[in-house]
């Protein structure tokens, strides 16, 4: 059977949401005729028209804006960022009026937002980001990162349904790396849910997006080094995070390493060291630690780029350190 | 008072009118090129009458009574000597009960009367401004940041160019249902120093929607006045910039409000796209009810004085011989009479429980 890119994934998932309910439709920068500046779009202009794939003016805010106001309405809108960094412009719109608005008066604002995230590709300090936790900390958002091209596929289709505002993350540098059987039938990946990718009893990894493929790495690589089991949770899900699975698995190794391209103060490893303090302290045989990109904008020649980003070498040190407790 | 001669109709089904009917302009015609003015009838002049009362009345009640009285928990805004802007564009609004074919208003925070003209009833909006579960934030907001859908009503936040962006998307909305309802979208002239009003006036610009933008420009930002805000003479040379119409007007007559909006509301239900409007009237109170506005000058509230809105029509009207003293005195003690039983409604209501403040984030 075909292979499909985690980037297809993205654009079936859009795609077959959009043929069966006509309240979906998309905005946003050179999606239509251009279909896209990495080509989830493509073909959507023709097969469902110019008022459902609407090329905007460079406005982020507006393309956000319109998009509440459209879900109000009773649309189902998604709002692409041609780069997720450029969310920073919609900031206001997304934090205030999104994601407070079902809290204030009732009214839910069922849009997604979703741009391509992440470094890997010497994009430089605006085409590299990972903005999540700017997000994470408002309460009223989702906010999701997938890192199979199943899940790609699975969590556009959720988020799209969703009644509440969905920030969907896509990494760039998934998405013509990654590729999958995907299930000829319609399914959705629950917002919310963890995946084990990796079952272990010594340690446990706790990552997402593209980070999920070093750690793979570097669990294997310990596996084989030192005969130690690792557990690798790809979170999916950073809010709601899914506090049942990482909790378990804390209980079941004792050990917690966690993982991500984010800087590392304020990024979602600290918060997920204080759950795992607060609800399973007596399980733990060492420190929760933390392999995360240093608090640095991220560069753009290949050296420095290589040195921000966390890769398999940095998370097996961080592994092997952990395991001896 | 504008003269104006008594012909033109406004659009059937909304307000009724004096006159032969008058062919609805299907072009981007300037609004506020046209001779013939659309002119209320009795009825509709004496219902305008009756809210910039009520809404002068509710909010005198609000800021200067219940808010003394300590009985007002957070800040109160009021759009006193503004009443006219709000009246005269929201008799516009068309509402009929069906969300497929009533219009959308995003109002902003001086304009109560469109509230109540959107059939939210006083004593609600009494509990809200008291934090009440009864109000329409059930207690989460304050004051005027309260909408309901079922009323057609979005509401804003207090970054205020935010409903402007908002507004174009429920516009946008329909006009991929292609149906003729129209977006309504207030906002003060403060509010259009922010990037999001310039990101979504464009918008709706570029993409033709049926959005009205309708500017209170009542002289100040807080205590910034108009000349530290925006360099060009008037708001509404802006539109130019965008490639629409704008024009600028008497936001203290009402009559001139209600024929420049209805207008921007008939190009726009037919498809001529946007249109912004500038009213100029003036802010006859502090920012807020704690601010004593010390920094404007005592002879602009003397000169604005005597160009009250209220009596203004009231003069008008008295002329018309659609009122009088004695009518005049018989609405007011109405108003009053209802505003007593609002308020002790309002009083009994209870507050929110604390562990309400974890509920309703999300859907589920």
């Amino acid at each position: 059977m075909a292979l499909t890119t985690y980037v297809e994934a993205i654009r079936q998932g859009i795609w077959e949401e959009m043929e069966a309910d006509e309240r979906v439709f998309i905005l946003g920068e050179d999606v239509g005729i251009y279909g896209g500046a990495f080509k989830v779009t493509e073909g959507m202009l023709e097969r469902f028209g110019d008022l459902r794939v609407i090329d905007t003016p460079i406005s982020e805010s507006a393309i956000v804006g319109a998009a509440i106001g459209a879900a109000l309405m009773g649309m189902r809108p998604i709002a692409e960022m041609q780069f997720i960094d450029f969310i920073s412009c919609a900031f206001d719109q997304i934090t205030n009026f999104a994601a407070k608005n079902r809290y204030r008066w009732g009214a839910g604002v069922p849009i997604v937002i979703r741009g391509p995230s992440g470094g890997g590709v010497h994009g430089g300090p605006f085409h590299s980001q990972n903005p999540e936790m700017y997000f994470v900390h408002t309460p009223g958002l989702k906010v999701v990162a997938p890192a199979t091209a199943h899940d790609a596929k699975g969590l556009i289709k959720a988020a799209i349904r969703d009644e509440d505002p969905v920030i969907y993350l896509e990494h760039k540098y998934l998405y013509r790396r990654i590729k999958e059987e995907l299930p000829r039938e319609d399914y959705i990946v629950p917002i919310g849910r963890a995946a084990v990718r990796r079952e272990g009893r010594d340690l446990t990894i706790l990552t997402y997006g593209a980070m999920l493929y070093p750690s793979l790495e570097a669990a294997e690589a310990l596996s084989q080094e030192r005969g130690a089991e690792t557990e690798v949770i790809d979170l999916r899900s950073l809010l709601p995070l899914d506090k049942d699975a990482i909790l378990a698995s804390a209980r079941k190794t004792g050990k917690v390493l966690v993982v991500h391209e984010d800087t590392k103060t304020g990024g979602i490893a600290g918060e997920i060291a204080a759950i795992v303090n607060e609800e399973v302290f007596e399980y733990l045989d060492g420190p929760v630690l933390r392999v995360t990109a240093p608090d640095t904008p991220v560069p753009y020649s290949p050296p420095l780029e290589e040195f921000f980003l966390p890769n398999k070498d940095k998370i097996l040190e961080a592994a092997r350190r952990l395991v001896t407790y | 008072m504008v003269a104006r001669p008594m012909t033109g109709q406004p659009k059937p089904g909304t307000v009724r009118a004096i006159g032969p009917r008058r062919p609805a302009p299907r072009s981007v015609a300037d609004p506020a090129a046209g001779t013939r003015a659309l002119v209320p009838d009795s009825a509709t002049l004496l219902e305008m009458f009756h809210l910039m009362k009520l809404t002068r009345a509710l909010e005198d009640r609000i800021e200067r009574k219940l808010y003394r009285q300590g009985k007002i928990v957070g800040g109160v805004y009021v759009g006193r000597g503004q009443e006219a802007i709000s009246v005269g564009a929201a008799m516009h609004v068309r509402r009929t009960g069906d969300d497929g074919h009533d219009d959308i208003v995003s109002p902003s925070h001086r304009d109560m009367a469109i509230f109540l003209l959107q059939g939210i009833a006083p004593r609600l909006i009494l509990a809200q401004y008291m934090g009440r579960r009864a109000g329409l934030t059930r207690g989460r907001d304050g004051n005027m940041h309260m909408g309901d859908l079922k009323h057609r009503l979005v509401a804003f936040i207090s970054h205020l160019g935010d409903s402007i962006p908002v507004a174009a998307g429920c516009a946008l909305t329909f006009k991929m249902r292609a149906t003729d309802q129209i977006s309504f979208c207030f906002f003060g002239e403060g509010a259009s120093s922010r990037g999001d009003w310039h990101e979504g006036v464009n918008l709706a610009a570029v993409m033709k929607l049926p959005v009205v933008f309708i500017c209170n420009n009542n002289q100040y930002a807080y205590s910034t006045p108009t000349a530290q805000q925006f360099a060009v003479k008037r708001l509404s040379e802006r539109a130019g910039g965008y490639g629409i119409p704008g024009s600028t007007h008497d936001g203290n007559d009402v009559l001139e409000v209600y024929d420049a909006v209805g207008r921007a509301v008939d190009n726009a239900r037919h498809g001529g796209g946007p249109t912004l409007l500038e009213f100029e009237t003036f802010r006859m109170t502090g920012h807020s009810a704690h601010d004593d506005a010390g920094y404007v000058p005592k002879r602009l509230f003397e000169e604005w004085s005597r160009k009250d809105p209220i009596l203004r029509l009231e003069r008008f009207l008295a002329e018309q011989g659609l009122v009088d003293p004695a009518a005049v005195a018989e609405i007011e003690r109405r108003i009053e009479s209802e505003l007593d039983d609002a308020v002790t409604w309002a009083e009994r209501q209870p507050y929110p429980e604390p562990s309400e403040c974890l509920e309703g984030v999300y859907a589920d």
